[in-house]
């Protein structure tokens, strides 16, 4: 089999075991709406103020939804010991590294999917636009780049849950400070001409982090 | 004997550049015309926050080494590399925030960009030397730490970007006069000689815990033997 194909079948293999389990997702879902819920209130409902602060609540929510999903990533995967099936497989560690890449990032475009239209109905905000849905798309990338990574790694920690937020969190900064950025710039305006710049700083990320991420996740998962 | 005569000289440079910076070097003065007395912090500034960046570069680097060669001297280097930083890096923090309430008022100013990314390479530190505690076993710490490094080390020049594009620029921090010239000579030459001067500290504190736990995993290996 090709690299690709391999990556494409542990995809599949994720996809299909969330399609009948549905773990990830509806829990996540549900947070994540519960948090939109929570600023609602948090922030008075004002209109003016969530339009303030509406990108800051758009990426909190993606983030800590995100960071939920990442952790399901490989848990389960330990737990059931599919890890070690999977390493026994004649796959590389890179395959196995893009495939769980792959499922992560497509659960997590669904739930932030789920978001925008959210967002949309409850704050009344213009958020389903072409701009801000480039920036969700690739800021996710860039998130689940990282995240995979430190997902598989804290995975064979003592404490697991507890330590991908504070590994993972710092190292987004960047990107987290490209997406508020660009996507106020983008409700403001509603066109891409003022999202460049940030843009740029989130593909630069995207770019070095799946180069980076793909070539350490080798060390990682060593048994 | 290497590790004696960093020492003395570190302790020779240190007490000139302390004469220097309260009896030599010129004092500013305010547009006001009071004497701006807390300038003479940034002959502090500048090298402790030189210093939290070299150390974390020697420590990915040494965790690249690591990762690539298996020796687990590099790795033992990276980590006293990152202990002796991360104090580096606390200074940067604190000093930054002592100086920033005289000057502009406020404890921290999230718009300044150096400030900003030095509480960003504080958090990865952390990140780093806790990750390790947190391994099941000690190999699998150190890969894992090396990793975490590697991917900080990847994240720095995005740190600076992002937190540069976000922050106002053009008020605060008075980045450009150190590397535009804006100093007078004598102020140059002695962040020059600070930073020399601390950098000789800084080595002298690497060799000095990178020695010592070299000993610890001597002395380990000496028990274990024993009991064998």
């Amino acid at each position: 089999m090709k690299f690709w194909s391999k990556v494409f079948a542990i995809a599949r293999k994720d996809t299909l075991s969330e399609l009948r389990s549905r773990e990830i997702l509806s829990s996540v879902l549900m947070f994540a709406l519960l948090v939109i819920v929570i600023y609602e209130f948090a922030f008075g409902g004002d209109p003016d103020t969530i339009k303030t602060v509406a990108p800051g609540m758009l990426w909190t929510t993606f983030v800590f939804a995100g960071m939920l999903s990442l952790n399901r990533a490989f848990i389960p995967e330990k737990e059931q010991g599919c890890l070690e099936g999977l390493m026994i497989c004649p796959v590389s560690r890179e395959a196995i590294y893009a495939g769980k890449a792959i499922s992560s990032l497509l659960f997590m475009l669904i739930i932030e999917a789920i978001g925008l239209i959210a967002f949309t109905v409850l704050f009344n905000l213009p958020v389903i636009s072409l701009p801000v849905i480039t920036i969700t798309v690739f800021t996710t990338i860039g998130f689940v780049a990282v995240g995979t990574l430190f997902s598989a790694l804290s995975v064979n920690t003592k404490a697991r849950e507890m330590v991908l937020p504070i590994l993972f969190l710092p190292i987004v900064i960047p990107i987290i400070i490209g997406a508020v950025n660009a996507t106020q710039a983008a409700l403001a305006s509603g066109s891409f001409s003022d999202v460049g710049s940030w843009l740029q700083i989130i593909i630069a990320f995207d770019v070095i982090f799946s180069v980076v991420s793909f070539l350490t996740f080798d060390f990682i998962v060593v048994e | 004997m290497k590790k004696i005569t960093l020492a003395i000289l570190g302790l020779v440079l240190m007490l000139v550049d302390l004469y220097l910076v309260f009896n030599w070097v010129p004092v500013l003065q305010n547009n006001d015309g009071t004497v701006n007395l807390e300038q003479k912090i940034l002959y502090l500034m500048i090298p402790t926050a030189w210093l939290a960046m070299l150390a974390f570069v020697i420590t990915a680097i040494c965790g690249i080494a690591f990762l690539a060669k298996k020796n687990e001297k590099w790795d033992v280097f990276a980590q006293s590399s990152a202990e002796v930083g991360i104090v580096f890096t606390t200074l940067a923090c604190a000093v930054g925030a002592i100086w920033a309430k005289p000057a502009w008022g406020v404890w921290w100013d999230f718009g300044t960009p150096r400030l900003t990314t030095t509480l960003i390479l504080w958090f990865i530190f952390l990140a780093y030397l806790l990750v390790r505690g947190l391994a099941s076993e000690a190999y699998r710490g150190a890969v894992f730490a090396s990793v975490v490094a590697i991917i900080g080390l990847a994240d720095i020049p995005l740190i600076i970007l992002s937190t540069t594009l976000w922050g106002n620029v053009s008020t605060m921090h008075p980045k450009e006069i150190v590397f535009q010239g804006g100093l007078d000579p004598k102020q140059g030459m002695l962040v020059g000689i600070s930073v020399t001067t601390f950098t000789i500290l800084f080595v002298w504190l690497l060799l000095l815990i990178d020695s010592i736990k070299r000993d610890e995993i001597e002395l380990k290996r000496l028990k274990e033997l024993n009991q064998a």
